[in-house]
Formats: C-alpha cells, structure tokens, sequence
C-alpha cells in the first residue's frame, strides 16, 4: 500500500473522495441547535419587519432622525453592511489572483456573506426613505416625461456601485459553486435537493472542455471583481467626501473607508468561521494557520484605518480650519464622545494584541477580538455620520440625535436577516469549495511524479472489460 | 425511460498520470472527439489534450469595452435629453461619467464573461447527457473516444495498458434529471 501524502495547507484532509463526503455531510440533517438558532433568528427578523411596517405607516418620525441630522442608524447601517460585504470579495477575488493557497477553504464561507450582506446593506438606503414604495425613482429608466436621475450626484453614483456589486457578486458566487453543485447533485438522493442542483448546475459534467473554459471564466471574473471592491466602498465614501460638511468634505475618505471595509469584513469572516467550524467539525478544513493569516490581515488593515483616524485628527489641527478643528475637537470631548472612544478603542488598540502569534492562533481569543471590532466599525460609522451632521454649519441649528426604538429593531432586524440567509445557505448549498480543495491536495497518481512528492493511493486494480 | 446506447468506449481512472498518458497514446493513435471528465481542473489535462485558448477572454473584452461606451454615451444622451444645470456643472461632466463608466465596465464584462462561459462550455445541458459517472464530480476521471470502427479493440487495449480501472462499452447515455 502506498503512502498518502498530505496537502501542505490542509493536513488533516485525506483523498479527492473524502472532501465530497466531508463537504457534503454539512447539507444533511442538521441539529436541533441549527433549528433553535433559526428560530431566534427569525423572532428578531419578524421584530424588524413589523418595525419597519410600523414606520411605512406611521411616516420616517418614527425614527429619531431630526434636523440637521439626516441620515442616522440607518445610513450607519448601510455602511456598515457594505463595508461587511467586502472581504469577500478580497478573499475570493485578490487572493486568488495573488494565489494564496490558504483561501481555498474559507472563500466559498465568505462569498456567501459578499452576497448577503449586500442584500442587507441595500436594504437601508430604501428603509431610511420617507416613501420607500417609489425607490426606483433612482434608477434611469424611461419614464413619460424622460426625466432622468442626476449623474453628477454620488448618490447616483452609490446606486450604480452596489446594485452592480450585488449583480457581480451574486455572479461570481453561483458560476464559482457550478462544479461543487454537480458534485452535490451526484451525491444526494434526496428528491427535492436532487431537482435544486440540477437546474443550479447547469447539467455540468466536469469535461475538460467545461473546466477549459470554466478557470478562464473565473478568472476574468475575479480580475473584474477586484477593481470593483475598491470602487464601491470609494464610491460610498464620496457618498460623503463629496459634500462640504465639516469632517467629511475630506480626500482621504477613499481609501480610509475602503481599508475600514476590509478591516471589519474580515473580522466578520472570522466571527462567522468560528462557530461554523465547530458546530460542522471543520477543524481540518479550517485550521489555526487560516486563522493566523486571516488575522494578519486583520492587523494590517486594521493599522491602516488607525493610521487613518490619526491623520483626520492631524490634518483638522494642521488645516488651521475652525470649522474642521472644532468638529474633531467634539468627536472626542462632546456629546458623543463615547461612541467615539469606543471607536478607537476597538478599531485601534485591541487589534494590536494581534502582533502576539499567540493572540492569533488562540481562536477564543481571536474571535473575541473579531466581534469587538465588528462593534468598533459600526461606531466609525455612527460616529462619522453623525457628529459631523449634528454639528452641522451655524450652531443655532445643531441639535443631537438618538436613535428611536424602530430604527434599533430595524439594525437588530438586519443582523437576524443576515444571518437566516447564512443560516440556510450552510444547509442547501456547499460551503467549502470542493473543487478547489482537491487543487491543493496531491493529485492521485500511479507512481512517484516529478516532483517526487506525491504516490499514488488507493487501488489500482487490474482494467477488466465489460 | 429509453436510454440511448452509444457506441463509445469510456475508460475509468483512479489516477490523473494514468489518465494523460492515456490521452497522449490515444492522440498518437490518431483517435478525434476525445472527451475527458475531471474532478478538477487540471493543468495536465488540458496539456495532454493540447487544448487551445480559451475564447472566453475575447467575451470579457468586448463586455467591458460595450459598458465603457455605455457608461459615457448614456449619461450624456439623458443630460442633453433634459439639459438641467445642477452645481453649476456643465451638462456632460466628464469626470462624473468616469464613475459610471467604470461600473458599467465591470458590469457588462462580468456579465458578458458568463455568456461566454455558457456558449463555450455549452452549458446549460438539458437534453441527454452522455455517458457520464457520478464519481467523475468526486475522485475518478473518465476518457471517453468514439473509436472508428474496426478499431475498438485497439481503444481498449490502450486504455487497459495505461491502467484504467475499468472499461465500458456500449455505455447508456442518461438524462440529467435521471442522474
């Protein structure tokens, strides 16, 4: 009997065979946590559904948006959710052009929560509307009178960013899972499953012609996606830049928020990944030196959104602006500097315990640090928006703002939207790539290759006709 | 259900060097029409099968080219359609065209990339699927050759020697729902 031998990456993963039963198992039947976790989640979905009713009815005032403060919780949301989507897309698109080998078993995890947290940032921009039933007056379509929607305006701008990101990453993630579907469909009998991963997968046979044109197809897509992850959140960004409020009207934004979606995306991929891994027993799929080099980049991003705060605060000191000063000034001293410290304490200095190799392959305390910076970013977010507003041009119209109880259910109700999307994703489709696994592990062979590093396993018996 | 018979032989592997060498004797044999199916994309696959480009390329190319133009010529047909100065900008703003533009290049390209996809691969199959073993989407890979005939002897022979795991002939094509 020959050796086996194991993936570099992936040492705990057997044989091509074993992936698709290990991979497949996770869309048996699920557990009776699975069950109660649904339950909960959909309580608090139901919770925000009947408080957005309540505001669709009632009219906006039922959110604590006041003057001059616009845009609130929900903006702040629709932020933070799009900033979520991001890592996904730079785990699934980037490094696959830079062919980190470790992605493979966590892209397909955070692809999916690209394309949900998508779905749930696009929400907001319509729930903060006072009318959301005429939400399409923003797209250009050819209305009677043809009047069209301003293209100079970033919130047009926004429109065209994420309608075009949930399109291309909704995309990039059903073509990427085509092949894993098949395998789906040929390892279920269950009747229903059986029909979905039919049609899902296209009638794919894994030809080598089907696979030929398939990796080139991936990889244009992935050349197409990564532009695109930096244009939405700078797109969002200017969402903001683009105006002349104090605090905002700012060059740095870009880059500054783009860094701030990648930082808590994957924060995000790793608060999800935890729980996942250990509810599934995917310890070998997802190992400690996944969650090393994820955290790393963590690090790294998160560093760069530090470095960021810094210069906003230095640039408003050194720009002998009053305005720009005083609004700095009162980010960290006025009425809301709690949700400013909370921002710097979770977003800059919890990370750094991070340079500890300890801290990043210890997963209790890394995914501790994730949800606090889960929490950091949506206070960078809360903070940038309103400070600035409430603060807005002549102090006789500054006044504070508090969210209302709708708009808490509505975020709250944003989260448990999320995570029942996520939640039905892990039972119907394949959540680790199957395909691309196999490209890490050592390929069957009959005898020793080139390389000298493989063997062959399993039989090779002798061929018999039939 | 009738199941058609082909007439093809269709080779099983366990092992990807068994499987090149298979192809690589067979294209000496002169056989055409060699259909292989993988688990995996594999780089010697398609080496063995001298596979060429892909045209795919040239469809993300002219996707992405076709929402350049679209994301400048529209915005400036709608703006002189209804000329309405807003923050004192002229009518075409150039520099605010470029955002929609780079969009609409990702977009059309993205979308443009799948057709090319689906044309190429001639994907979606629907109808009949031919010869096909559910262990080709898990660790097996599969040749399958249409031998001229006379020659199916000569197939099986190559097939045998070059460690095939099993051999079938007359296979039955199934249908996809039928899998």
């Amino acid at each position: 009997m020959a050796t086996v031998i194991r993936s570099e990456t992936h040492p705990d993963v057997g044989a091509y065979g074993e992936v698709n039963k290990d991979v497949l198992k996770l869309l048996g039947k699920p557990g009776r946590s699975y069950y109660i976790l649904l339950a909960i989640v959909l309580v608090i979905l139901a919770i925000g559904a009947s408080a957005w009713f309540v505001q669709i009815v009632l009219g906006i005032g039922m959110s604590g948006l006041i003057n001059p403060v616009g845009w609130g919780a929900y903006i702040t949301t629709f932020v933070f959710w799009v900033g979520i989507a991001h890592s996904g897309t730079l785990i699934s698109a980037v490094l696959y052009l830079f062919r980190a080998r470790w992605r493979q078993s966590i892209y397909r995890a955070s692809e999916a929560m690209t394309v949900f947290a998508v779905m749930t940032a696009g929400l907001f921009p319509i729930i903060h509307l006072g009318r959301p039933w005429i939400f399409y007056y923003l797209l250009p379509y050819p209305n009677q009178r043809m009047i069209w929607p301003n293209f100079r305006s970033p919130l047009l701008w926004d429109v065209f960013a994420v309608s075009t990101y949930l399109t291309v990453s909704a995309t990039f993630f059903l073509l990427g899972m085509i092949p894993d579907i098949a395998a789906a469909r040929d390892g279920t009998t269950v009747p229903w499953r059986k029909k979905l991963y039919t049609v899902l997968s296209f009638g794919w046979r894994g030809t080598a012609n089907e696979w030929r044109h398939f990796s080139k197809a991936y990889l244009y897509l992935a050349a197409l996606a990564t532009p695109l992850v930096l244009s939405v959140h700078s797109v969002v960004s200017w969402d903001f830049a683009m105006s002349i409020v104090p605090g905002w009207h700012t060059t740095i934004f870009a880059p500054y928020f783009v860094a701030g979606a990648i930082f808590s995306g994957l924060a995000m991929v790793i608060t999800i990944i935890v729980p996942i891994r250990k509810i599934f027993n995917l310890e070998a799929y997802f190992t400690p030196r996944h969650f090393d080099a994820m955290a790393k980049m963590v690090l790294v991003t998160g560093m760069i959104v530090f470095y960021a705060y810094l210069t906003e605060f230095f640039m408003a000191w050194y720009s002998f602006e009053t305005p720009e000063r005083a609004i700095f000034w009162d980010r960290v001293t006025g009425d809301y500097w709690w949700a400013s410290w909370i921002m710097l304490t979770c977003n800059g200095i919890i990370p750094m315990l991070l340079w500890s190799r300890k801290v990043r392959t210890n997963i209790p305390a890394l995914f501790t640090i994730t949800i606090f910076v889960n929490i950091g970013m949506w206070f960078e977010r809360f903070v940038i928006i309103v400070t600035s507003l409430a603060h807005e041009y002549e102090p006789w119209q500054w006044r504070n703002y508090q969210p209302s109880w709708v708009e808490m259910a509505i975020v709250a109700g944003s989260f448990a939207w999320f995570a029942m999307w996520f939640l039905l994703f892990l039972r119907v489709l394949p959540a680790v790539s199957i395909a691309e696994l196999k490209e890490v592990l050592p390929a069957p062979l009959r005898r020793r290759s080139r390389k000298g590093v493989a063997e062959s396993h399993g039989k090779i018996g002798p061929a018999e006709d039939r | 259900m009738s199941a058609v018979t082909s007439h093809g032989t269709l080779g099983v592997y366990d092992a990807l060097d068994s499987a090149t060498e298979t192809i690589e004797r067979l294209r000496a044999a002169g056989m055409k029409r060699i259909t292989v199916f993988s688990p995996l994309p594999s780089h010697e696959l398609e080496h063995a099968l001298h596979a060429g480009e892909s045209p795919v390329r040239m469809f993300t190319l002219v996707g992405g080219l076709t929402g350049a133009a679209t994301g400048f010529a529209f915005p400036t047909w709608a703006s002189l359609d209804w000329p309405l100065i807003t923050g004192g900008k002229p009518i075409i703003s150039g520099p605010a065209w470029v955002i929609i533009a780079f969009e609409l290049t990702i977009l059309f390209g993205a979308l443009s990339t799948v057709a090319g996809l689906f044309i190429n691969a001639r994907l979606p199959q629907r109808r009949v699927m031919q010869v096909y073993d559910p262990s080709f989407s898990s660790d097996r890979f599969g040749i399958l050759v249409m031998p001229p005939a006379g020659r199916e002897a000569e197939v099986r022979d190559i097939m045998r020697d070059n460690g095939a795991a099993e051999i079938r002939e007359q296979v039955q094509e199934v249908k996809v729902g039928d899998l």
